[in-house]
Formats: structure tokens, sequence, C-alpha cells
């Protein structure tokens, strides 16, 4: 089993518009978004919703106002201001260590379990997806994207499936990292933008520090010529091979507008460029080098 | 006065926004500060050339054990209350501090005095000038997390108490925020007076806006948005987002017009009000417009 993730450090570079593209091309494949924080690819994927699974993680202050005695001393010793003035909890600063509860002279906080969120196991049209959607203000969103690879490798051993296509989260924290562990291929998608290319830096900088292989897919390669040159030194430079090169188009937003990938929406055109991006991919997951163009 | 720079996705703009703002506001005799909350990935810094005057490490709260004192087998109190998992029994107490959330709950815990407070690096957090023209200058803060650290909100709490500590206080501070609406986020909209969402008429852009605005609205916090690359996608779509802000009572701030010069100018790292001066008149009208809603969304009592 092969685990091929889509990460960009940068939000906005087509991240996910790349991986749906992906996933309505090459071979038969569980589809992951560990994007939980803003989930996307279900957007353009529609799945249908089989199963849905509360996601607990951590826990949460809870105050019993009757045995409050308003003595303060919670609200000095809580590190997170989430004690506020006349010692009213403020829930989406808590991060449930449990500090106010240990200290609490009148036994009027308890700790509870706490609800984060949820995850789907769902049938899409390019095959089973695994997805979830944290809640609103909620922590733990690494634990979260664990659950949700976790269940993708499941299902790929279930359904007797060689690969996991995977939407990654934005940034080098917490959820990329809980992403990016232990993946057979990182592909990094950037814009020539000195802003794209900075974070690019950052992110190969994250896959090297945790050992997975990466390869760059530059987007919006013509919105500027000399940016687009820098990024292409950059990979020769950094050796991590540059494996296609997108133009900027219309496509994308009219396809996101219809809900459908690229593949879809004009097949004659899009096609053949990701079914050359998967051989690419595929090749380098082996161990091997991209097949020549 | 402190104005956060929000949206739910990443490559809405936000940057785009809180440089050009701060760099405007500056030229206009204002007193600003654009604190770079993207931890993660910190971009102000490119558009605006700040000089670095100031270099601090930012350190997190972490236990150390003094094994001398630890009461050992029978206690573990510390092991038994840590919800992280940041200390273990291993025949003595071992912490693991990248687990650590910096809570003291274990020294609070621990009988017999046997856990100090130490602390680690998260990261840096920078402070700088950076020169706009016209002899004004921008103050900056930003702050860059460590290759391989997994918590960004305690690095970014210390930025905010950086601007929120002389000579800071003084003028507007703009907050440049992470995308998303987890812990990242809610740190750093802690506190901020006002904030600007800045959305794309597409689906993604519609779809993290509502995120987004839920976020706004749990904190409550007063909020408007920015339509950024106005009419970039079908007019169908523009529409469904106009007619959902109106129902939900959301003051549109500003629009800014989809334009290709405008992305290779973004592109190349330059200030929009400086590749196309036209913009400039649209970033004088936002900031009245945030004034007149921050206004009427405190009731009045605004002093800016």
């Amino acid at each position: 089993m092969r685990e091929i993730l889509v990460i960009s450090g940068k939000g906005g570079t087509g991240k996910t518009t790349i991986t749906a593209a992906l996933a309505a091309s090459g071979p038969a494949k569980v589809i992951a978004d560990c994007d939980v924080d803003a989930a996307d690819l279900h957007l353009i994927a529609r799945p249908d919703d089989t199963a849905t699974t509360p996601f607990y993680s951590g826990q949460r202050a809870v105050f019993d106002s009757e045995l409050c005695t308003q003595c303060g001393i919670c609200q000095g010793k809580c590190r997170f201001n989430a004690i506020g003035s006349g010692v009213r909890h403020r829930a989406e600063l808590c991060e449930g260590c449990g500090l106010c509860a240990y200290v609490c002279p009148a036994g009027a906080i308890r700790m509870t379990e706490r609800l984060c969120g949820e995850w789907y196991h769902s049938v899409s049209r390019f095959g089973p997806m695994v997805h979830a959607a944290l809640g609103i203000g909620e922590e733990n969103s690494g634990k979260l994207v664990t659950t949700v690879r976790t269940e993708s490798g499941k299902v790929a051993k279930e359904q007797g499936l060689e690969i996991i296509l995977t939407d990654g989260p934005p940034g080098i924290g917490c959820p990329v990292i809980a992403s990016l562990t232990n993946t057979d291929l990182a592909l990094l998608v950037t814009e020539p933008t000195r802003s794209a290319l900075h974070d690019l830096e950052r992110i190969a900088e994250l896959t090297r520090h945790f050992r997975v292989p990466a390869a760059v897919v530059l987007n919006k390669a013509d919105i500027h010529a000399g940016l687009a040159d820098e990024v292409r030194a950059w990979c020769r430079q950094a050796n991590i091979p540059l494996l296609a090169e997108f133009g900027w188009s219309d496509d994308c937003t009219r396809a996101q507008l219809l809900g459908l990938t690229l593949v879809e929406f004009r097949r004659e055109a899009w096609l053949p460029v990701f079914e050359s991006l998967w051989r690419d991919m595929l090749a380098l997951t082996q161990g091997g080098q991209p097949l020549p163009a | 006065m402190q104005i956060a720079i929000a949206s739910g996705k990443g490559g809405t703009g936000k940057t785009t926004l809180s440089v050009n703002l701060a760099a405007r506001l500056c030229r206009t005799g204002h007193t600003v500060t654009l604190a770079d909350c993207d931890v993660e990935e910190p971009n102000s810094h490119i558009f605006l050339s700040p000089a670095w005057t100031r270099t601090d490490e930012a350190h997190a709260p972490v236990p150390r054990i003094i094994q001398d004192r630890c009461v050992g087998t029978d206690c573990r109190i510390c092991v038994n209350e840590c919800r992280f998992k940041a200390l273990a029994w291993m025949g003595e107490v071992m912490d693991f501090p990248e687990l650590c959330h910096g809570c003291g709950l274990c020294m609070e815990a621990c009988p017999a005095g046997a856990i100090v407070e130490a602390s680690r690096v998260m990261g840096i957090i920078n402070h700088g000038t950076a020169d706009t023209g016209n002899g004004s200058s921008l103050r900056m803060l930003s702050g860059t997390l460590r290759i391989g650290e997994a918590m960004s909100p305690p690095l970014i709490r210390s930025l905010l108490e950086e601007a929120a500590s002389p000579p800071y206080t003084e003028g507007i501070v703009l907050r440049d925020c992470p995308p998303g609406t987890s812990c990242p986020v809610i740190t750093s909209l802690e506190g901020a007076d006002y904030t600007i969402l800045v959305t794309e008429p597409t689906p993604f852009g519609m779809h993290d806006l509502r995120l987004a605005v839920q976020t706004l609205r749990l904190l409550g916090q007063p909020f408007g948005v920015v339509v950024n690359r106005d009419g970039m996608s079908a007019e169908q779509e523009g529409t469904v987002l106009d007619g959902w802000l109106l129902e939900e009572h959301i003051p549109v701030l500003a629009r800014f017009p989809y334009s290709r010069a405008a992305a290779s100018a973004c592109a190349e790292g330059t200030l929009l009000i400086d590749a196309l001066p036209e913009t400039t008149a649209r970033y004088d009208a936002l900031w009245k417009e945030v004034l007149t809603q921050m206004t009427r969304a405190t009731g009045g009592s605004l002093h800016a």
C-alpha cells in the first residue's frame, strides 16, 4: 500500500483542485481529506456519507455555578485566559488541562470528554473516501488527521486497493506533521510567487525532517516568468523532481463552480496531463526515477 | 486598536490586504504595527522588506524534574494528572517536552516540590521597521515557528503579548492571521477589536467563509467581509455570495476586482498600492468602512 500526500505550505496554490483531478485519473484508490480544518475536497467529490462517527479528543472543564464561590483561584492559575472576569468559562480557549479542576477548593469544576468533530466513511464516484470536519475552534486536529489516515488504511486493506491519495492541510504545524509521517510521497504544489517559494522551502525542509520523499508541481506557472524560473532552479538545487507545470486556467474556477474535477470538465485536455503525473508519482514511490516525458 | 485579518481558506489574499492596508495607513500619518501571526508560513516581510532590529527566541514553559526530590513510585500524581502524556513513569518520572502544553498542573500538583519550570524554544519573534516611503515607517512583528514544532498557539500568544506591550500599544495593530478555524486562528483572533474576513467568490471560498463566520460568532467578536478577486468566476457565483452575505446581515467592507496585473504584482512581492496606484482609493475606503462598522458594533464608543 502506498500513500501519496498533496501539500503546499501556502494555501490557495491549487492543492485541492490538483488532488481532485488526480482522484479522477490514475489507478484505483482510496481518497482521503486530511485538511480537517477547512475541508474542500468533498465540494468536488460530492461523496455520499455512509457512516458518520463522532470524534472525541481531550477534555473540557465544566463549571457548576451552584458550587462556585467566585474565589477566583482558577482564574489566577489558568494560563490560557480561558476563565474570564467573574469566573466565566471561555470554552473556546480551554486546553482541557484540568488545572482549574485540580485547584478549585469548592469542587465546582469537573472535566468531561470533549467532542471535537466527526469523521466520515463515504462513497464517491472516484472510489471510497474518508474525510472529517473539525468542530469550530477545536484543537487536536492532529489526532483527527491520524484517525482519517488510519481509517483510509483500513478501507484500502479491506477493498484490496493499493493507493491512498490524500489532500493535505496547509502550514507546517500539527496537522501537516500528522499527515506527513510515514507517507510514501509528498507532492508539493507551488506557484511562482515570492510567498509560495518561501513556503515551499519551509515545507520541503519539513519533508526532509521526516524523511519523506518529495516532488513538486508548479501551478499557474505563467503568472510570473521570472519567479517560475526561480522555482525550477530551486527544485534542481534542492534535488527535488519537478513533475509537472500547469498554466493559469479559467478551467479551474469553472470546473469548481460545476462541482467537477478538471479531468471531467475537459477530459481531452486534462486527462493525459494527470495520467502522466500519476506515472511519475508511482515510479517515485517505487524508488525509481520519473519516466521521461 | 487591534484589527485582525483572517479567512477560513488560505490563498484568499489575507497577507496582500494586510501589507497594503498597513503601508497605506502608515503613509497617511497613522502609527501602525503589523503583527504577522501566521507563524507557520509568515509572508508579510516579503512585501515590506523590513529591517529587523531585534530577534528574540520564543520559549514555552515545560517542567523540569528534580529527581532527588521526587517521592517516586508511591506518588506519581504528576504522571496521572497530566492529560497530554507529557510525563511518564519509567522507573522515574520522564518528561516529553514536545507533548507539553505548558499548563503548569504538574508543578502545582507535585507534593514534594520536585518539578520546576524550565522552557524550550518554540521559534523566534522578530521586531523591525519597514520604510513605507514619505518618511513614514511601519513597525513589524513576526513570528517564525521552528521546523518540526507541532504547536503554534504558544508562539502566537507570545507574539500577541509583544503586540500588546509598549511601544506597540500606541496606534493601530493589524494582525495577519493564519488560515482555518482551529486553535491557531482562535489564538490569533483573541481580543481583537474588529476582524476583516477576506474571501473570494468561488465555492471553496464561500464554504470556508461560512466556517470563519461561525468562528467569529462563537467568539462574539464583530467582523465584516472583503470580497477579493471579485468577478473571477461566473456572475452566478457572485450573486450566491452576495445573497448569502445580505441574508446573514454581514457587512461588505470592500471589493477588490480580479485582475491579472494585481496577481503578477503580488507574485513579485510588490505592494499593490505602488504597482496599481488606483487601488489606493479602495484601501482608503476600506479603512473608512472598518471604522464606521466598528463604531456601529461598539455602540458608538469608539476612540481611534
